[in-house]
């Protein structure tokens, strides 16, 4: 501290050609770190299975350089599920930051707000009511098409619902775990007066598995997570001040009903494709978001690491779920287990400061 | 660079034209089907502060938020700067008039400066988020609202006065000279409003026009050099301070009994409640015939004033 001159601190400006933003080297610090975390447990998992593959073989052959047998190994058979988990994750994660922000409350998740669970309803009832008939259709297309409509219909209805000149965060969680308790309902309900054999079908469906992937069935997930991604990437921009409250946004310039609207469509489709492409995996679209704010000391979920949080979570779950236990379990089962736990964590050592 | 940032010495340009800057034109305004404000016309002065008061529920919030257009109006136009706002884009409106909200609330953590440099998004666009413009209009800001020692510090870890200033700093940073603030006093003790009414009247000497709501009446006629005394939905009156404020117009905007009294500290009349209790013998009986301060004579009443009068 030099008594004499007081100059704040702005934060500083970087410049790459025509585009200038700020350089907070914390944040960018985290999330490069983040990003090549979530590559090596990508490898690892690849790497992982019958068939043992080592590290650099993995990543040779991701390059296009490996031998023949380690490629048909990876790109055919381990690659769609690690894809599949990277892109959930990302999907999840990237979903809840928005909800979570919109709502300036860290509770509105779309597990919370009813969007996964009205996606596990409707895909349940897929799987249940029309029954082995037409199990091909329920394998892939039917499963995906009603995972979307169930997690749209359900997000768009509690949105609207929640509307009353505006949005309010606590009207919305309120009307959210209303509409995921109804969801719930009817998805037991569901179970119960099903055959046995669907059942234990949508049982494991509904804990969040990202078994038995196919490239056919994450193609979709793929391309559409892809398309969302770069619409909130255009309008991420005027985002940022809303953040301060609608009305201080407005002030600033920012058209927010539309801003709002766009990115909350967005966040339901995440989250939908995400249900659609690996069930309602629990707890990522919650803690993901926390954990990367905390991680890069940031006010408010910070978009792109929130979205490598949740690959890393997701991926990492899988991992574990596949390789470091002596029973399999589903992919759900171990992302709560260590979702839940390492929030704590970040809370009480933020308590302990 | 067509908006720049505003100081004291490079105003000016903007004074030049005379004339209201903002002005609102037959403005119906309501929530739902119930109109709160029916076919309102008000000039803002400008280079001055304008306050409106009124009664609890008489329009005046309904009023700046339509102003700012956060209200957009059923009937009637806005005018800013000689041009319908509703034609105008949000973004140019912004460049153009700053607004802070009542009891505005910043996100857990995020530092002051960094609130204030949120000011300058209506300047930057999605490739250009930070430039080294912004990084000195921001310095200026949080210098003019003296919070540059705190440019650091989260904002919720500041008291309601100090964090009011940061809010001010941010509309600063939008690099307009017209403010329109609504209840900037809310939930501040009285030594804590006076601080940021103090603000307000700096920021004002150095060129800014300034609107803003008060609940509080003799802050609004200590700091205020153009008030609007708002009714059920209409102007009941306006002009200086010491123009409108009498015993009369009290009983008759807000039903309250007071006296009028010379300030002794300041040039301006002083409102003092009569109210029921541990009042002095003779007070208490006959409202509107206390001692009236000033040139009541002069103090204009209508339902409606015409927009014209500030375009001379």
């Amino acid at each position: 501290m030099n008594g004499t001159e007081v100059k704040a601190s702005v934060a500083p400006g970087v410049r790459l050609g025509r585009m200038s933003f700020v350089w907070r080297p914390w944040v960018a610090c985290v999330t490069l770190l983040l990003a090549v975390a979530t590559f090596l447990v990508f490898c690892l998992s690849i790497g992982v299975g019958d068939f043992p593959i080592g590290m650099s073989r993995v990543i040779a052959t991701l390059l296009g350089k490996g031998e023949q047998v380690d490629e048909f190994v990876i790109m055919d058979l381990r690659m769609p599920r690690a894809l599949a988990g990277l892109v959930v994750g990302i999907a999840l994660g990237v979903s809840g930051a928005i909800t979570q922000s919109i709502a300036r409350n860290p509770l509105a998740s779309p597990d919370i707000l009813g969007i996964t669970g009205g996606a596990g309803a409707v895909s349940v009832f897929l799987l249940t009511v029309s029954g082995g008939a037409s199990a091909a259709v329920v394998s892939s297309v039917g499963m995906s098409a009603a995972a979307l409509a169930g997690g749209l219909g359900t997000g768009l209805l509690v949105y609207f619902l929640a509307w009353r000149r505006g949005i309010d965060g606590f009207r919305l969680i309120l009307i959210g775990i209303s509409a995921s308790a109804m969801a719930e309902a009817i998805t037991t309900w569901l179970l119960v007066s099903a055959d046995i054999k669907d059942v234990a079908r949508a049982q494991t469906w509904l804990v969040g598995s990202l078994d038995d992937r196919s490239w056919g069935a994450i193609r979709v997930a793929l391309w559409c997570t892809l398309a969302l991604l770069v619409v909130v990437a255009c309008v991420a921009f005027q985002f940022k001040p809303m953040h301060l409250g609608d009305e201080v946004a407005a002030g600033l310039g920012v058209r927010y009903t539309r801003v709002r609207a766009v990115l909350l469509l967005c966040a339901v489709l995440l989250a939908a494709v995400a249900v659609s492409a690996a069930g309602p995996v629990p707890f990522v679209a919650l803690v993901a978001p926390q954990v990367a704010l905390r991680l890069a000391r940031y006010p408010t979920p910070p978009m792109v690491a929130s979205g490598l949080v949740g690959a890393l979570l997701l991926t990492g779950a899988d991992l574990v779920a596949r390789a470091g236990l002596p029973i399999t379990l589903p992919v759900g089962v171990v992302t709560a287990a260590i979702g839940g736990p390492f929030l704590v964590y970040l809370l009480v050592r933020a308590n302990l400061r | 660079m067509s908006a720049e940032y505003v100081t004291g010495n490079e105003y000016g340009a903007h004074t030049s034209h005379g004339g209201s800057r903002l002005a609102a034109r037959g403005v119906t305004v309501g929530y739902g089907s119930r109109a709160v404000i029916d076919g309102l016309d008000v000039a803002i002065p400008p280079g001055v502060i304008t306050t409106i008061i009124g009664p609890n529920g008489c329009g005046k919030s309904t009023l700046l938020r339509t102003l700012t257009r956060l209200l957009k109006p059923a009937k009637g136009t806005v005018v800013l700067d000689g041009e319908d706002v509703a034609r105008l884009k949000t973004r140019d409106v912004a460049k153009k008039l700053g607004l802070l909200p009542q009891a505005p609330v910043a996100p857990e953590g995020l530092t002051v400066s960094d609130l204030v440099a949120r000011g300058r998004h209506p300047h930057q666009s999605w490739l250009r988020q930070w430039s080294s413009d912004d990084a000195g209009v921001v310095e200026r800001a949080l210098a003019m609202t003296g919070v540059s020692e705190l440019a650091d510090r989260p904002v919720d870890s500041l008291s309601g006065g100090q964090r009011q200033r940061v809010w001010i700093s941010m509309t600063l940073a939008q690099g307009t000279d017209l403010l329109l603030l609504d209840e900037p006093t809310t939930y501040l003790d009285l030594a804590h409003a006076i601080d940021v009414l103090d603000l307000v009247d700096d920021l004002h000497e150095s060129g800014c026009t300034v609107v803003m709501v008060l609940h509080d009446l003799n802050l609004a006629t200590r700091y205020s050099d153009h008030l609007i005394v708002m009714r059920e939905g209409s102007i009941l009156a306006q002009g200086h301070p010491r123009d409108v404020i009498t015993a009369g117009l009290l009983d008759e905007a807000f039903g309250l009994r007071a006296t009028v009294i010379e300030d002794p500290v300041g040039d301006r009349p002083l409102i003092v409640p009569i109210g029921r209790t541990h009042v002095q013998a003779g007070q208490s009986e006959q409202p509107g015939q206390s001692e009236q301060f000033g040139h009541s004579e002069h103090s204009e009443r209508s339902g409606t004033v015409p927009a014209e009068e500030y375009a001379n």
